[in-house]
């Protein structure tokens, strides 16, 4: 079974609340050198069996529904078993 | 006869029989559409209302932008007809690139709901050419994603072009530019985030503001009608 992982990054220029309000509880853990934390997604996606052009689909996926290329952007990788199943 | 205006349902939409109410007391004709039905039943114009189609899932807007309906809309859209999106309905024109840029989540991440100040920046379009010059309305805001978003060069565009709609007098939740609503080149399709259908009586809004813009459509409509 061919499996991907996409992950989903707001673009470094759009400002990220989420990661803003967690870097701000973060002295109350007694962690203090920490300069940002920024948040995002990991989508997993399996493939059926003998599903062809993994790799291809999945950056179609990713570009077209999983990420908005205009405040997002987003990384493809095929997991490495799905690469011994090939 | 009275121009029919199609307002969509999606699962989630929560807006839509306000509009329809909005719609109707403005003198138009409110028609149901809905999300899985590419047919649009001979509306002269759509309205997008608030909500959260599809729950949300993934990025507001972003499976309604798949649904039956807005392979229709967006045929429409182009050939000239009026779109509004509010709220949702915006966060689905903009997925659905009727409209540039995105909104994201509230730079204070907290929901914000409240009468918002509006000052209308340009009666060139569809949806506003009823209002006279740099009106100010009030019109309720409510929304947890609303932070209108877009690079420099797309704003820039927008600003030169007359594009920006409406703007916040009272930022209320970080919107680049205080943006609060933009049209598309052609004028016909708008989005913003407050809500006109819920300033549409004196008993339930803060103001009856909202109806400017059912009277825009009509009479953008009867214009064209009579060219």
């Amino acid at each position: 079974m061919a499996r991907v992982v996409v992950d989903v990054m707001l673009k470094s220029e759009i400002l990220d609340p989420q990661g803003e309000a967690v870097l701000g509880a973060l002295p109350r853990l007694g962690v203090t050198d920490v300069a940002s934390v920024r948040i995002g997604k990991r989508v997993e996606i399996e493939f059926d069996e003998n599903a062809q052009n993994v790799e291809e689909q999945s950056r179609v996926i990713a570009d077209q529904l999983l990420a908005n290329p205009v405040i997002e952007s987003f990384t493809v990788s095929v997991q490495p078993d799905a690469v011994e199943a090939a | 006869m009275s121009a029919r205006i199609g307002i969509v349902t999606f699962p989630g939409s929560l807006d839509d029989r306000d509009a329809a109410r909005a719609a109707y007391l403005a003198g138009a004709e409110p028609v149901a559409l809905w999300h899985d039905d590419a047919h649009i039943h001979g509306v002269d114009a759509v309205y997008l209302p608030g909500g959260f189609s599809y729950g949300d899932a993934l990025r507001c807007g972003a499976i309604a932008r798949f649904s039956q309906v807005m392979e229709t809309v967006k045929a429409a859209a182009a050939q000239g007809m009026p779109v509004l999106g509010v709220c949702n309905g915006f966060q689905v024109l903009c997925e659905s690139h009727l409209l540039p840029g995105a909104l994201v989540r509230n730079a204070h991440l907290r929901y914000r709901n409240r009468p918002a100040r509006l000052r209308v920046e340009t009666t060139r379009t569809a949806w506003t050419n009823a209002y006279a010059p740099d009106a100010e309305v009030v019109m309720p805001a409510k929304h947890g994603e609303g932070r209108y978003v877009a690079d420099e060069a797309t704003l820039d565009a927008l600003e030169q072009n007359g594009r920006v709609v409406f703007r916040y007098l009272d930022n209320p939740n970080g919107s680049m530019r205080d943006i609060a609503g933009i049209a598309n080149e052609a004028g016909n399709v708008v989005g913003l985030m407050p809500h006109p259908e819920h300033a549409v009586e004196a008993l339930t809004g803060p103001s009856t503001d909202g109806l400017g813009m059912i009277a825009s459509v009509l009479a953008h409509l009867s214009e064209g009608a009579r060219r």
